[in-house]
């Protein structure tokens, strides 16, 4: 028996009302069955892998500074915050806007308990974590809120950092972004272990776009390999709205990913990306929706997997049109290049259609390296592990090209070429 | 697209809306208990293994749950108590068409079956009801060895040749139905065509449910052996009632080395008609089983015909056309497993959802771990009718390893404003135009249909577009 799952959750810093909404979630994560062989959300999944009993929750950082001074990312941000296992280790906000907030959720809650009432995981997930949900917000210490004001432009990326450390820790990494009207911001949310110890995380990042708002927001994971990790996902878009999403999986031994979009205004459009280099024995285990209320609303789904030695990966997408969305244009994709015998890759690529006039596509594709390519490349005198290397790196990095963010697209592929030894 | 034109694009089902009065001879009564399944073996007077295998099913049956928690909630709408579950006319089929009763003929001949179609289809298995009441197979086809015969007498005449396949391409706990049909099956074609034999002209089977809550549960097994050829027909339409009837049959195929069998279906029952079919066949070495599948009729199907490909070189195929009108579901697919080096199949799925119909699609293909130079493609296309038609697709893929190439491709779209704007431009009116277009859609396709069905086909969505015309 460990703490995380039996002791009820502690008030800290947070205030009242926050707190008693999390006795409620830990209510629901004690009443919540847990997944079963037989729930359509868990189809394919290693439930074995879903077991929280090893964990605790995480302790102090031993070192903080050193970790500060190891989260080097973009070289110029307008803002930064730096947790360290749920605790804030370093913030900096001075190039923000007048208006922006960058704040500790704590904080926020305390001082702006309306954004935070409003916005703070309102939608119930759907995609099968409705119990690692409720735990997540039960435990929940800390965590990142952005919320850029109407019209407002944020130029440079907001960077956030979520470290974990020490042998079987637990942390809860929360991310709440908000734009209003107009708004417009680039947000990089970074995940790293600071060892190789294994460890849990439980994350939940919330995207609201208000009409006419424009976010590209970057999850890039770099848990060690021996992390359990569900990142979970609602993504709110409004009338004329663009959201731009990107998951980067580069680590973990368990990672359940859940994207959850909901398409409310005319003329809003989420993109959804995934880029998933599966090593080990991996298994990368994502659910999406695409969800469409309103008409002429645009979503469109790119997930690329590339799955050597015995990994894993399950892609189960799901676009649905409601009723009276009309002229919805929505696409999903998922790609599995194959480079090892021993890999698995499984894709469930679903639609249901309640409206006419729409454009729905979806496609799942797996197969191996292209003999022609490698032949190319090794006619030019590049060895055929390098050859192959690159080809990957191009499969994956083609992904990076949706972002419709040059200096963006470069930055996250360095951070990729770094993970496959490029 | 306008929802004024929903009422012309209604099927007209009356072609098959009619029943007679039969006195049955032998009556299960209604309700499913082990009494039931004694009082089945001992009319059919079955051997004691087939009394057994019915039993066991019977277990399965009450153990396996409702498939609800993937599956359409319509299902609990049955209700098992209420259904018969045997019944027939007289247990040895009939072997020529003199002595098919006079009333049951008429049945047949207002649809339109047996005196034309008899002269070029090779056999005639009529099912009516559970036995059947008309077969007829040529005598040149007897000649090279075919066997073909109802279930009860296959399994009790040529147990040597059916009982070593029966029951294993699909064991009777695959799924709820699939172990109620193990539990109560009567009727349905055994076929046995020997090494090299290739069947010239397919073999043909009709069957109808003509009593009210009555369900049927035909059982039909293939084996194809080394060489052989043989394609296989099935057809369905069903007199209207006013309560749910099932009907839940299962279809095994067996295809040995180098075989080949294709298996078509037509299937239009009445839209009271809960039709819960599995079908399953099993390619070996370079053989090749093929499913047609056409659903129109029915108010739930759900039928995903699956090929195993066992052994090297086998081949795959589902050419699936849906049609889902008012009220209707159709809840088709495919399944495809390759379980050995070099196997192919292929999936094509379309589907027309019109009114509140909905279609869905349901796929599963599966490579697994150490296999070469496996390919699936899988293409399925709706097409939306009017704004409260519904369509879905869930797809399941799972490939090991890599050195196979799997692509799955959907789509799901409307007939174009354009495309009928400029029909009418050319004098058509606006249900001819969509006719048209619909034809359009599936017409590849129908195609593929045998010759005798692809007319069928064609007049059955002809039938569907008349009242739009004007």
């Amino acid at each position: 028996m460990s703490a995380l799952t039996e002791a009820a959750p502690v008030q800290g810093s947070w205030p009242s009302w926050f707190h008693a909404d999390q006795q409620k979630a830990w209510e629901s994560f004690r009443a919540l069955p847990a997944p079963a062989r037989t729930d359509e959300p868990w189809r394919f999944a290693n439930l074995k892998a879903t077991d929280l009993s090893p964990f605790h929750e995480a302790g102090s950082v031993r070192d903080a500074a050193a970790l500060v001074s190891r989260s080097t990312g973009w070289e110029s941000v307008s803002g930064k915050l730096i947790f360290g296992n749920d605790a804030l280790l370093h913030a900096e906000s001075a190039a923000l806007p007048a208006g922006v907030l960058l704040l500790p959720l704590d904080q926020a809650a305390r001082d702006h308990e309306d954004l935070i009432r409003a916005h703070f995981m309102t939608a119930e997930p759907r995609l099968g974590s409705r119990k690692f949900a409720a735990l997540h917000r039960a435990k929940l210490r800390t965590g990142a809120f952005v919320f850029v004001p109407k019209g407002v432009v944020v130029e440079k990326p907001i960077e956030i950092w979520h470290w974990v450390e020490g042998a079987n820790a637990a942390i809860f990494p929360h991310t709440l972004i908000v734009l209003e009207e107009g708004a417009s911001a680039t947000v990089i949310d970074r995940f790293v272990s600071s060892g190789d110890e294994p460890s849990l995380a439980i994350a939940v990042n919330d995207l609201t776009l208000g009409q006419g708002a424009k976010l590209t927001y970057s999850g890039v994971q770099e848990w060690s390999d021996k992390t359990t990790a569900f990142h979970i996902n609602a993504t709110e878009v409004s009338k004329d709205a663009t959201s731009t999403a990107l998951q980067m999986n580069l680590g973990g031994c368990y990672v359940r990913g859940e994207s959850d979009s909901h398409l409310r205004g005319e003329g809003s459009r989420s993109v959804m990306l995934s880029i998933n280099p599966a090593t080990g024995t991996r298994e990368i285990d994502q659910r999406t929706f695409q969800d469409h209320y309103a008409p002429r609303a645009t979503s469109d789904l790119l997930y690329h997997n590339a799955l050597s030695d015995t990994s894993r990966t399950i892609f189960a997408g799901l676009i649905k049109v409601e009723e009276n969305a009309h002229e919805t244009d929505a696409y999903q994709k998922v790609r599995n290049l194959m480079l090892s015998d021993e890999a698995e890759a499984n894709s469930m690529p679903g639609l249901e259609i309640l409206a006419d006039n729409v454009r729905c596509t979806h496609g799942a594709t797996s197969g191996e390296l292209n003999e022609d390519e490698l032949f190319y490349m090794m006619a030019r005198g590049i060895p055929p592990q390098q050859a192959a290397q690159l080809i990957v790196r191009g499969f994956l990095g083609s992904v990076l090209e949706r972002l419709d963010h040059a200096e963006l697209e470069a930055h996250l592929g360095e951070v990729l070429d770094k993970k496959l030894g490029i | 697209m306008s929802t004024e034109t929903q009422h012309d694009l209604n099927i007209d089902r009356s072609v098959g809306d009619f029943s007679y009065d039969v006195e049955y001879a032998y009556d299960a009564g209604v309700g499913l208990t082990e009494a039931t399944i004694d009082y089945i073996s001992d009319v059919k007077g079955d051997p004691d293994w087939v009394r057994a295998f019915r039993k066991e099913g019977y277990r399965k049956f009450l153990e396996k749950p409702m498939p609800t928690n993937w599956a359409t909630k319509d299902l609990d709408n049955i209700v098992f108590e209420n259904i018969r579950y045997y019944l027939a006319q007289g247990q040895q089929p009939k072997r020529s068409w003199d002595e098919v009763p006079d009333e049951v003929k008429e049945t047949f001949e207002r649809l339109g079956i047996p005196e034309q179609e008899r002269k070029f289809l090779a056999g005639v298995e009529a099912q009516f009801d559970s036995e059947a009441a008309y077969s007829n197979i040529k005598a040149a086809v007897g000649e090279q060895g075919v066997i073909f015969v109802g279930s009860t007498e296959g399994l009790k005449e040529h147990p040597e040749i059916f009982k070593k396949w029966f029951g294993k391409v699909i064991p009777s706990g695959d799924n709820k139905f699939s172990a109620l049909n193990s539990a109560v099956f009567s009727g349905g074609s055994f076929i046995y065509v020997p090494p090299g034999v290739k069947v010239k002209h397919p073999l043909q089977a009709y069957f109808r449910i003509n009593a009210q809550n009555f369900g049927q549960f035909e059982r039909t097994l293939i084996i194809a052996d080394e060489g052989a050829e043989v394609m296989y027909m099935e057809g369905c339409t069903a007199p209207k009632f006013e309560t749910a009837t099932l009907h839940s049959a299962v279809v095994e195929l067996v295809a040995l080395k180098g075989a080949k069998i294709q298996y078509v279906t037509v299937q239009n029952w009445s839209s009271n008609v809960f039709n819960l079919v599995t079908k399953r066949g099993v390619a070996h070495e370079d053989a090749e089983i093929k499913w047609i599948d056409c659903n129109i009729g029915s108010r739930l199907t759900m039928k995903y015909p699956g090929v195993v490909m066992k052994g090297e070189g086998a081949r795959g195929e589902v050419v699936s056309i849906a049609l889902s009108g008012d009220g209707q579901h159709q809840d088709t697919g495919a399944k495809m497993i390759h379980a050995a080096d070099n196997t192919t199949s292929n999936i094509i799925s379309k589907s027309i959802s019109l009114g509140t119909g909905r279609a869905t699609y349901r796929g599963m293909v599966h490579v697994p771990k150490h296999l070469k130079g496996c390919k699936n493609n899988t293409e399925c296309d709706a097409l939306l009718i009017n704004t409260n038609s519904r369509t879905d697709t869930y797809p399941a893929i799972t490939v090991r390893g890599q050195g196979n190439a799997v692509q799955h491709e959907a789509s799901v779209s409307q007939i174009s404003a354009e495309q009928i704007f400029y029909m009418q431009q050319r004098g058509l009116s606006e249900g001819a135009a969509m006719s048209l277009a619909v034809n359009g859609f599936v017409n590849d396709l129908v195609q593929q249909f045998p010759m005798e069905y692809s007319v069928e086909l064609k007049r059955l969505i002809d039938l569907e577009m008349e009242g739009s015309v004007g």
